[in-house]
């Protein structure tokens, strides 16, 4: 068995990378593939709290590269899927305790036992973003619809072509329907003209993110939820299916229906 | 009330639009790392050697960047000057 290693990076901090991760791991471990989620964002920990496995860790990362411990005694398994693992970063380290190559030969390991490897990347260009990067197969860059996660994903982009890493993949986090058609957000076509790469994902934004962030409760684990289908579609494309994109338009029921026609003058 | 006639009109533009006719320019600069400045400079020196050989117009001459996907592209229009005869050796 080889595994894929998936790198989910950004460069702007707060658009979505640590949900984006949980999730999308959390997807493909539902659909029976063997799934583990590397928190790289060493010195500010949080994969393990979206995860709802904070309480679990023993060793981390930095234990696992420096050998204090077996990297099977790293991973936390998810008892909800137990198809998922976590292998949570130090807290109490930075960033340079872990080096490109030491990642490489840590996903070297993984890649005979998992079908898929997922990096949760730290904000930025530098050290951090550069180990996450180092075995990556598939980048994805996450972005939301605003003028500074744009230009830092086009930033990342660029780096991630110029260490071979290209060409990234583009998921749109944080979409708001009502905005978009009021003409005050960019829409999901801008951002992809703008940063003309493929697009793997568009995310609506909504509130049961944050509820199931606050739960420790991956939201694909929601049947209902657009933003859960959105991350279920992204581990199906991932994995080969040709899957079409949601609309980003929110049903809202009779009501909702019934106040955009209104909006829009009846046509 | 003149912004409320604006948007009843729809002349105000929509910010997402702006948004993405900043970013254009924005992200053609950090592509190429080259300043709005720069570009000046590289358009006075281009002239400059261009002149050595050929009459021009500096005024008319158009220096753009342009973005096909995320290939960057220069492209330099540069019109001769209609009464300009070439040199017989």
């Amino acid at each position: 068995m080889t595994g894929k290693v998936v790198t989910i990076t950004s460069g702007k901090g707060g658009v979505g990378k640590t949900t984006a991760t949980a999730n999308i791991g959390a997807a493909l471990a539902a659909d029976g593939e063997k799934v583990v989620c590397i928190d790289a964002d060493i010195g500010l920990r949080n994969l393990d709290v979206v995860l709802g496995l904070e309480n679990r860790i023993v060793y981390d990362l930095v234990d696992v590269i420096e050998g204090r411990c077996r990297l099977r005694q790293a991973l936390i398994r998810d008892k909800r899927l137990p198809e998922l693992f976590l292998i949570p970063a130090a807290q109490t380290r930075d960033k340079s305790a872990v080096t490109p190559s030491d990642m490489v030969r840590l996903c070297d390991e993984l890649r005979q036992e998992y079908d898929w490897i997922l990096i949760d990347s730290p904000a930025g260009i530098e050290r951090g973003f550069r180990n996450a990067i180092a075995p990556a197969n598939i980048v994805l860059v996450i972005t939301n619809p605003e003028v500074s996660a744009v230009r830092d994903a086009d930033r990342i982009i660029g780096l991630v072509e110029a260490e071979e890493k290209g060409p990234a993949r583009l998921v749109i986090n944080r979409i708001k329907p009502n905005m978009v058609r009021r003409g005050d957000m960019l829409s999901a076509d801008d951002v992809l003209e703008l940063l003309a790469i493929e697009l793997v994902g568009m995310i609506p934004d909504d509130e049961v993110v944050v509820i199931s962030t606050n739960r420790g409760l991956p939201i694909v684990l929601d049947g209902k939820s657009r933003a859960g289908q959105a991350f279920r579609n992204i581990a199906g494309r991932l994995r080969g299916e040709d899957i079409p994109f949601l609309s980003m338009e929110e049903d809202g029921g009779i009501f909702g229906r019934l106040a955009r026609f209104i909006r829009s003058g009846g046509d | 009330m003149n912004s409320f006639l604006e948007r009843l009109f729809g002349r105000e533009t929509k910010s997402a639009h702006q948004a993405k006719e900043r970013m254009k320019l924005v992200l053609i600069h950090d592509r190429t790392d080259l300043s709005p400045g720069s570009m000046e400079k590289l358009k006075d020196e281009l002239i400059e050697v261009i002149s050595r050989y050929i009459e021009i117009d500096p005024d008319s001459v158009r220096i753009d960047m342009t973005q096909e996907g995320r290939e960057q592209r220069l492209i330099a229009d540069i019109p001769l000057r209609a009464n300009s005869r070439r040199r017989v050796g």
